[in-house]
């Protein structure tokens, strides 16, 4: 018999452990002599009370669906992904490659090979990791922080030495053809005397963001594939009893992953800076850890905590304009999340069970 | 290449392989203790922030040090509460202590300086400065062993010289002394270590605080001694290097002094050489800052020499199931 009731476990764990990196976060912006509330205004004005503030918003959160649900499918599998940022800026070289040498005729068709080259990209960059667990036993948490590393320096060699233009000063590959630059929220929702999200870099990505998180519910729930991931993540044991391959599930786990890690730099490469750039990840791979861990790793969580964290980022980078507050508060906040939501998951659990269990022995 | 400039790029490997080798025995007690720690790179920047702070304003390096290992203490009981006491995921926990001292120590830079999120240069007389051994100057023109003795054994700061002997004495502690026998039992199997009599909790926080001090002292050396004051993001994937050489070491403490040697080596070949050039085959600097970790994933992949990690390490220990 459960100890709690399902709502409590979902819905509850993550809303505690949310309130409490809260609280952390605003006993830090008080240490450093700032008001929590007016900084919270702050970050609500910025974020979510304009239009151009919800274009910077959901394009971070585009990222971070991606990012979120990347690590949550390898949790579905019992793995841990920390390599997301290196499979994204592998997926942005595949992004890159698609755009620069394939002439597209229109956006649309370009970003359906877009997607094709980000998703190649970033699940062979998982790819290698993966098979070194299922087969030799290496540490898959290891590996993929060192892919990370390997990834950022093939990047700057490829950018410094053979994809940039010759002449050009910063390690960047060219700007993608006209054809390929994707529709903003701007193009798509502007009317003639009514400009929504002015100058914001939201654009169809999100859609296909919400696609990828309806089809890993799919995938994860619906699917025979989902069911032995899930079951080799319960137990790889019984698992491994009903004839389900270790192997083959960590590897196709470990490139879904990779695949949805890789998509999310459709939307930094494609969509925002129209070129590849050396630093076009901005760490959402690591916050794809914190999203998924909130999330639950269900999708719909997934989704959730993304638009929370693409709220904290646009709120993050309105503080660091107008207040003495740096950028870095919304990492400090991230780690508390990973930190509650994850690490001490059990501190807020085990109290809380302590008291269903005795309100239950009360009805009983 | 002279002699004189190999001398050179030795005695910069030694310099760069210093936090990496204190990183790395901080990683070996904990790890032996089974507990994962890839929170080494945040423990680290935390300690090289404080210390240069509390070095910058009270102008004594000695309390420098101190702040550096209090603040580092401080996320080890943090990953220590988090790991043991509550039975979380180490990884987790680890990768929440980087991303919590990235963020805090410009956010506390930013409010103490006011200098974009780093500390103002330290003074000498904040900093650790140089050792000179007896006679170096005298000796410096005997050829050959003149220079090895005078430029590259003299002449560095204190911190290099303790992490140096913190080899042996690592060694000794694990594999001559009770406590040491204890902490490599409880990371294999802490339910016999547990039958015995003896706290796995208490075994398991004692070597997570010996790696919050050793992590203290390897971010202070960055801070007071290689460099002169604190910059944001200044460990630069230092604690990764470690835990790569800390895998590529094999947990051992003699084999983790050539592992972090010969990953200071690169980064100083790296420091000195744009591209190093071999006839017409030229070997591409980008490749010397990856070569640690391609060398890891080589050994993890167990194609030469296997890596076994201990075998109880990041499991947290119920008592009873």
């Amino acid at each position: 018999m459960d100890k709690m009731p399902q709502w409590a476990d979902v819905v509850l764990i993550p809303l505690i452990s949310l309130i409490l990196a809260a609280i952390l976060s605003a006993l830090v912006i008080l240490a450093i002599g700032e008001n929590p509330i007016d900084a919270f205004n702050l970050m609500v004005q910025g974020a979510l009370m304009r239009s151009a503030g919800w274009g910077y918003t959901l394009y971070y959160a585009t990222n971070f669906m991606f990012t979120g649900l990347a690590v949550a499918v390898a949790f579905h599998a019992r793995m841990f992904n920390i390599g997301g940022e290196g499979q994204a800026m592998l997926g942005g070289l595949g992004v890159a490659l698609a755009c620069l040498y394939i002439p597209w005729p229109h956006w649309s068709l370009a970003i359906i090979g877009a997607t094709v080259g980000a998703a190649l990209f970033g699940a062979a960059w998982a790819y290698i990791p993966a098979i070194l667990q299922a087969r030799r036993g290496s540490h898959i948490v290891i590996t993929t922080i060192m892919f990370n590393f390997i990834a950022a320096g093939v990047l700057n060699y490829l950018l410094v030495n053979m994809l940039r233009p010759v002449g050009a000063m910063d390690p960047a590959t060219a700007k993608f053809p006209e054809a390929t630059h994707l529709p903003t929220f701007r193009d798509m929702f502007s009317t003639a005397d009514n400009i929504m999200f002015r100058g914001a870099p939201a654009n169809v990505t999100f859609f296909i963001a919400i696609a990828a998180c309806v089809l890993v519910w799919y995938l994860i729930w619906r699917t025979r594939l989902g069911y032995e991931i899930r079951a080799f993540g319960h137990s790889e044991s019984a698992a491994k009893y009903a004839g389900i391959s270790p192997v083959r599930i960590t590897v196709i786990a470990m490139l879904i992953s990779g695949a949805l890690a890789g998509l999310m730099s459709i939307n930094t490469t494609m969509g925002e800076s129209e070129r590849l750039i050396l630093n076009s990840t901005e760490g959402a791979g690591f916050i794809g850890i914190a999203v998924a861990l909130m999330g639950r790793s269900h999708p719909f969580g997934v989704f959730l905590a993304a638009i929370l964290f693409g709220f904290l980022y646009q709120g993050g980078a309105e503080l660091a304009l107008w207040t003495n507050i740096p950028r870095e508060l919304i990492v400090v906040i991230q780690a508390l999340v990973i930190l509650f939501t994850g690490a001490l998951d059990n501190m807020v659990r085990m109290p809380l069970e302590k008291l269903f269990l005795a309100l239950r022995r009360r009805d009983a | 290449m002279d002699f004189l400039t190999i001398i050179q790029i030795l005695d910069s490997t030694i310099r760069l392989a210093t936090p990496l080798l204190l990183a790395c025995l901080a990683g070996l007690y904990s790890e032996r203790a089974g507990i994962f720690d890839i929170g080494l790179e945040g423990k680290m920047l935390f300690a090289a922030f404080f210390s240069a702070a509390i070095a910058y304003s009270t102008g004594s390096v000695w309390l420098g040090l101190l702040a550096g290992i209090a603040s580092s203490l401080v996320l080890s009981v943090v990953h220590g509460l988090a790991s043991i006491t509550f039975r979380g995921n180490q990884l987790i926990s680890g990768v929440a202590i980087n991303f919590l001292a990235a963020g805090m120590t410009v956010l506390v830079a930013q409010d103490w300086f006011k200098q974009g999120g780093r500390t103002p240069s330290l003074p000498d007389e904040a900093r650790f400065g140089p050792i000179t051994f007896p006679f170096a100057d005298a000796l410096e023109n005997v050829p050959i062993l003149g220079p090895i003795y005078s430029e590259l054994l003299s002449g560095h700061s204190l911190l290099v010289y303790v992490a140096f002997a913190c080899v042996p004495l690592t060694w000794w502690v694990l594999f001559r002394t009770r406590f040491g026998l204890r902490l490599r039992a409880v990371g294999e199997n802490p339910a016999a270590v547990d039958t015995a009599g003896v706290s796995v909790v208490g075994l398991r926080y004692a070597a997570v605080m010996i790696c919050g001090v050793l992590c203290g002292i390897a971010g202070a050396y960055l801070a007071t001694a290689l460099q002169a004051g604190f910059v944001k993001d200044m460990t630069a994937g230092r604690g990764f290097i470690a835990l790569a050489a800390l895998i590529f070491a094999k947990w051992r403490p003699w084999y983790a002094l050539s592992a972090t040697l010969l990953f200071g080596f690169l980064q100083a070949i790296a420091l000195r050489y744009q591209n190093i050039e071999l006839g017409n085959f030229v070997i591409p600097v980008q490749f010397m800052d990856i070569l640690p970790y391609i060398l890891t994933v080589v050994i993890l992949a167990g194609f030469v020499g296997r890596a076994i990690p201990p075998r109880a390490g990041g499991e947290p220990y119920v008592k009873e199931r």
